[in-house]
């Protein structure tokens, strides 16, 4: 928009809505505080009920007690929890769940971290296609690759083990950590790259010294999302482990329903377990997750 | 030493210095890049081992008639060999215009493309409405934040079975809609409440994601361009049309990708929620898993063909994207 015609409108409306203006400068008025209030209350019970839902279920003794839910007041009882940590293999899942989900984010950040800070710094021959391809694997649809996948695994005897699941979850991960990664050496100042390269140290030393230390918090973030994403997985996980003591939360969650005797009770239970410490642990990031993710994709 | 660094902070094209001639170009190439391409060497071997090879390995299986029976595998002790035979594009073919092509393949894809639309215009409106009402100066908006991001922070493998007992047959929602006198849906069985659950589900997942990154971006919006606005008189609707929204854009272009690349793979939510009970409201993703993974003998030729289309539709997909984004700026400059 031009100046002039900035002035030429501020002129025109000079006159007539000059009390709506009032209002809106010293605020919105009672009824807008109160219907920003009610909208948001309302979103926030949304947000909030299913989970509530959940806990309130876990606590019901009785496998169809999420039919009756007037029956848990009474009856309420931690004892799901406690079969839950004791007869079953939670922490068989656990551990699983953590050998997976922890070398996915090793592997991935570890390898991506040279590329992002290359793509970043550097416009080498190639970079757009290399670009391109990062992208590209973004958006593979898990069909793509379950069945190349299977085969493969099938033939090199990784069915069912932690490698295998490893190596199939570091096919999203390195490409996703190496975008996250971009995104976030762009927002370090080129500055201290000339003046370590003045010091005389080679892109490696200025890498290793200067620009990976500073990239702490982007490396966090980068590994924390590479975590979530191999510990909520789904599809793979449900294909390619067979042994239920193998299993991670994602499947071993599933165990509990698709069994012909469904232990809803249970269920609840544990995805509360599984829940508390991830969603705390999300608290904790969620405002550096944002950044990250749309700042690698807005400069790519 | 020289290192190419360049201070550009976009990507597009011309955004090299001029060229020099090409032999010269040729001959510093090798010793001007190669510190950038033994920077990027390990994700290259990473890409090409776990995801070029896979993809060459399932087009080549798209082109054969594998399935569980005629593939490679071990029972007890006896190893039995493959073999599945070459049969060109009859996979596709069939897939696309073969006799029941309508029932397995085009009902789904229109769900599917109707289901991202729908899902990624509700996460977007929905969350774009609870990042304007956040930006707001009130009290206790963190609060507000802290709980609207709630659905994200949970990991969704266990909010869907939350979904689940609340949508079953005599479930919460049930006897409420019950309490209230209005009809009581089969959700989890009929094949238009399924597809509207399934929506729902998707929806109360992805929003929280909308609205963070929309709210990053309103704030980064810079506030004396309202003042401005004001100043002129412009409405509170103007104010948003012509400040808010071009504002937001770089934000939302992205956000607006990643959503609809998300929801057309969204997996675990469908899967989730009906296992393999409701084939009509299976997207595509969930259909091909079904395929080659869900069903006795496995058509691992089909669903790997499936799956190279929907890669196929993605691409093209994003590149018009890009491409629409692309053109779109030029013209606002």
């Amino acid at each position: 928009m031009s100046t002039t015609t900035i002035t030429k409108s501020a002129a025109a409306d000079q006159a007539a809505p000059a009390p709506a203006k009032a209002r809106r400068r010293g605020g919105r008025g009672l009824a807008g505080t109160l219907t920003s209030h009610g909208l948001l209350v309302l979103a926030s019970l949304i947000a909030l009920f299913p989970i509530v839902w959940l806990v309130f279920l876990s606590l019901g003794p009785d496998k169809d007690d999420y039919l009756h839910p007037g029956r848990i007041w009474s009856t309420m009882t931690l004892d799901n929890y406690s079969f839950v940590l004791q007869e079953t293999n939670f922490f068989d899942w656990l551990k699983s769940t953590l050998i997976v989900s922890l070398g996915t984010t090793v592997i991935g950040v570890m390898i991506a971290a040279t590329t992002g800070y290359a793509v970043s710094r550097m416009r080498f021959p190639g970079y757009k296609k290399f670009m391109w391809v990062l992208l590209c694997t973004q958006m593979f649809p898990i069909a793509v690759l379950i069945v190349p996948m299977y085969q493969i695994l099938s033939e090199l005897r990784l069915i069912d083990t932690y490698l295998g699941l490893i190596l199939v979850y570091c096919s999203t991960a390195v490409p996703y950590c190496a975008w996250l990664l971009k995104g976030y050496f762009d927002t370090i100042p080129f500055e201290i790259d000339e003046a370590g390269r003045v010091d005389g140290l080679s892109p490696f030393g200025t890498f290793f010294r200067l620009i990976l230390p500073l990239a702490r918090p982007g490396l966090a973030v980068a590994a924390f999302y590479s975590f979530i994403t191999a510990f909520g997985e789904v599809a793979f996980a449900t294909t390619f482990l067979l042994d239920d003591e193998k299993y991670t939360f994602a499947v071993g969650l599933q165990s509990f329903v698709s069994e012909h005797d469904a232990q809803r009770n249970l269920m609840a239970a544990t995805a509360v377990l599984i829940a508390i410490p991830v969603s705390a642990f999300f608290y904790l990031v969620q405002k550096n997750l944002v950044t990250g993710l749309t700042a690698g994709g807005t400069k790519g | 030493m020289t290192v190419a660094i360049d201070r550009a902070t976009g990507k597009r094209s011309g955004d090299r210095g001029p060229r020099s001639g090409l032999g010269r170009r040729l001959k510093n190439s090798y010793q001007r890049y190669w510190y950038a391409y033994a920077m990027i060497t390990p994700v290259i071997l990473v890409l090409g081992a776990l995801v070029l090879y896979p993809l060459a390995y399932g087009f080549y299986l798209t082109l054969t008639d594998a399935d569980s029976l005629n593939s490679a595998r071990t029972i007890g002790v006896n190893e039995i060999e493959a073999t599945y035979k070459f049969i060109g594009f009859d996979n596709y073919a069939d897939i696309l215009w073969g006799e029941t092509a309508y029932d397995r393949f085009w009902s789904h894809f229109i769900w599917t493309v109707f289901w991202t639309a729908a899902c990624v215009a509700l996460h977007y409106s929905l969350g774009l409405g609870l990042a304007l009402l956040l930006n707001q100066k009130l009290r206790g908006r963190t609060f507000y934040r802290l709980i609207l991001i709630l659905p994200w922070a949970v990991p969704t493998f266990t909010t869907v079975f939350g979904w689940r007992f609340m949508l079953a047959d005599s479930g919460l929602i049930n006897s409420g809609l019950d309490f209230l006198g209005l009809p009581t849906p089969a959700w989890l069985e009929d094949t238009f409440w399924q597809r509207f659950a399934a929506i729902m589900v998707n929806t109360w997942c992805g929003v929280p994601f909308m609205m963070l990154s929309l709210l990053g971006g309103l704030q980064s919006i810079d506030s004396t361009l309202y003042e401005a606005a004001e100043m002129d008189g412009a409405s509170r609707w103007q104010q948003f049309r012509y400040v808010t929204l071009p504002g937001l854009r770089t934000v939302s272009s992205t956000v607006i990708l990643l959503g609809v690349i998300w929801t057309f793979n969204q997996f675990a939510i469908i899967f989730l929620l009906f296992g393999n009970t409701a084939p009509d409201a299976q997207i595509l993703v969930t259909w091909a898993y079904q395929l080659g993974f869900g069903q006795q003998p496995r058509e691992f030729a089909e669903s790997a063909a499936y799956g190279i289309l929907l890669l196929g539709i993605l691409i093209v997909f994003t590149s018009f994207y890009r491409r629409w984004l692309n053109r779109d700026e030029q013209a606002a400059i």
